[in-house]
């Protein structure tokens, strides 16, 4: 058992997601930065598809009943187990009745606490990321208690690290593509998208990140459309919405870009008020 | 992407769902996921493509082949709603707006059997087909933030239910007490695209009974099985 001791700003179970829901309007969810969830997964030998605790701005402070091997990755929260500081990216040894605490990220937005074996919550329509009104608990809250597997004492050792992508904290430009309406936008409006930077807004969350910088259009809207993580919208006032892991299945407003999994992790380590800028995949 | 005139209408609604079965079925051992809207169907993959071009030849080569069914059924399902103006707190303004009695306002959204298009927007949010020209309404310029759970609204001239507390903008004018999405069964949803909703008007007392029914899963919706 893990005991959550305190949620930090925003704690949440995640895998990589549902697929199984889509077409009844269930969002895809799972990590938001999927990279560091396979990376914390790669260095415990989990699966990557194993649930562990993304934790946002602020992380959580955990009590582990059982003995076990964790590993944190994603943005620097200054980990410390018992008190003193850990590195991240590398394998370490949990005996019952240690506190795990993360802090504010130093850098990024995200950080992921993998456990060896991956957390055991409840699975619903085939995985564990937690998101209202499917699983249980939408996120993680002060008192919850997380099931996890038991390992053997001897595997709890490894000396697997990887080394910190800090590149991925730092880029500002992302790739992406054409979306399906985006041959609906004037030149005058293609060169808004590609020659400046957009600064995050604070309506930045899973599910969406709105953009301030407007750019104003006259474009049809579209009838309700599918949509996916990474998909830009471009509403009527002008506003750029990218769609985040949370995002609902469709959307009415004009798709004119779309972001691969790599563009949405690096989005989801960018904090409001950051800046970012798009350029096109060819 | 593959996309189909932009329209609601049902006969591109059965080419959709038509595709979509077909596509399903081919890539049903796969990890392809086939998603659909009005007019548009998404194949999601969930592992790299190789070769577009050939991935894409081999989809047209699926679609040129696919058949109308003989014969297509569909489920009608009955969803009780009481329009009561403790529920409906839309319901007086927009029936005086479009010039309409509260009662004929009632009888004529209750009178249609709308068409399933799809399911979006939130787990279980219904989108539906075929309101009346006479009961559409714009939504409003700024949306409620909570919205309660089984709230029936509409918004445009498209009507829908609330599956769960959410923001909206559409207009309120009544409430069921089902559950519209429940991740437990199979399927998690009450109706299905190409399936067909009726609303029956309830009173206040019959909402409460069904609501306590379905706390207790005791309550059973009336599903018909009907032919297009």
């Amino acid at each position: 058992m893990i005991e959550v001791l305190k949620k930090g700003l925003f704690s949440s179970i995640q895998d990589m997601g549902r697929t199984e829901g889509i077409a009844f309007g269930v969002p895809i969810s799972g990590a938001m930065d999927r990279s560091a969830l396979i990376r914390v997964n790669a260095i415990l030998g989990n699966d990557p598809d194993c649930a562990a605790i993304e934790c946002t701005l602020i992380g959580p402070e955990l009590r582990f009943h059982k003995s076990t091997a964790i590993a944190v990755s994603g943005a620097d929260m200054t980990p410390k187990l018992n008190g003193s500081p850990i590195s991240m990216l590398r394998e370490h040894s949990i005996k019952p009745g240690d506190i795990l605490k993360l802090g504010p990220a130093r850098i990024g937005c995200r950080a992921y606490i993998g456990v060896k074996g991956g957390l055991l919550s409840d699975e619903v329509l085939g995985s564990r990321s937690q998101y209202e009104g499917v699983t249980p608990e939408s996120f993680l809250d002060s008192g919850a208690f997380i099931e996890i597997g038991s390992v053997d004492r001897g595997l709890a050792n490894s000396k697997a690290r990887l080394k910190t992508d800090h590149a991925k904290f730092s880029v500002q430009v992302i790739d992406v593509q054409e979306g399906p309406e985006f041959k609906y936008l004037e030149r005058g409006q293609v060169n808004q998208l590609f020659d400046q930077t957009f600064h995050i807004s604070k309506l930045n969350s899973r599910m969406a990140c709105q953009l301030e910088e407007l750019i104003p259009n006259q474009i049809q809207s579209i009838i309700t459309a599918p949509v996916l993580p990474g998909t830009v919208q471009l509403t009527p006032s002008g506003q750029l919405i990218v769609l985040m892991r949370d995002a609902q299945t469709t959307g009415g407003y004009p798709r004119v870009l779309q972001l691969n999994h790599h563009g949405i992790d690096i989005l989801a380590q960018r904090q409001s008020g950051q800046r970012i800028s798009f350029k096109i995949l060819k | 992407m593959i996309n189909w005139p932009h329209r609601i209408e049902d006969s591109i609604l059965f080419e959709v769902l038509d595709a979509k079965k077909t596509l399903s079925d081919f890539y049903i051992k796969q990890k392809v996921h086939v998603n659909s809207t009005y007019n548009s169907i998404l194949v999601r993959y969930d592992y790299t493509i190789r070769n577009i071009y050939s991935e894409i030849s081999m989809i047209s080569e699926l679609l040129k082949a696919v058949e109308a069914p003989v014969s297509r059924t569909y489920n009608l399902i009955h969803i009780p709603v009481c329009y009561d103006e403790e529920f409906g707190i839309d319901l007086i303004r927009v029936s005086t707006k479009n010039e309409l009695t509260k009662d004929e306002f009632i009888r004529t959204h209750a009178g249609t059997d709308y068409r399933v298009f799809f399911i979006g927007f939130l787990p279980g949010f219904l989108y539906l087909g075929g309101l009346d020209d006479r009961l559409g309404c714009p939504r409003l310029e700024t949306p409620r933030q909570k919205i309660p759970k089984g709230s029936v609204a509409i918004g445009g001239n498209q009507t829908g239910i609330y599956p769960r507390s959410s923001p909206g903008g559409w207009n309120i004018i009544g409430r069921s007490p089902l559950d519209l999405f429940s991740p437990e069964k199979d399927p998690p949803t009450i109706a299905l695209p190409g399936d067909k909703v009726r609303f029956v008007p309830v009173d206040r007392e019959e909402y409460f009974n069904i609501e306590s029914g379905v706390r207790k899963d005791d309550y059973e919706i009336l599903k018909e099985t009907l032919y297009d």
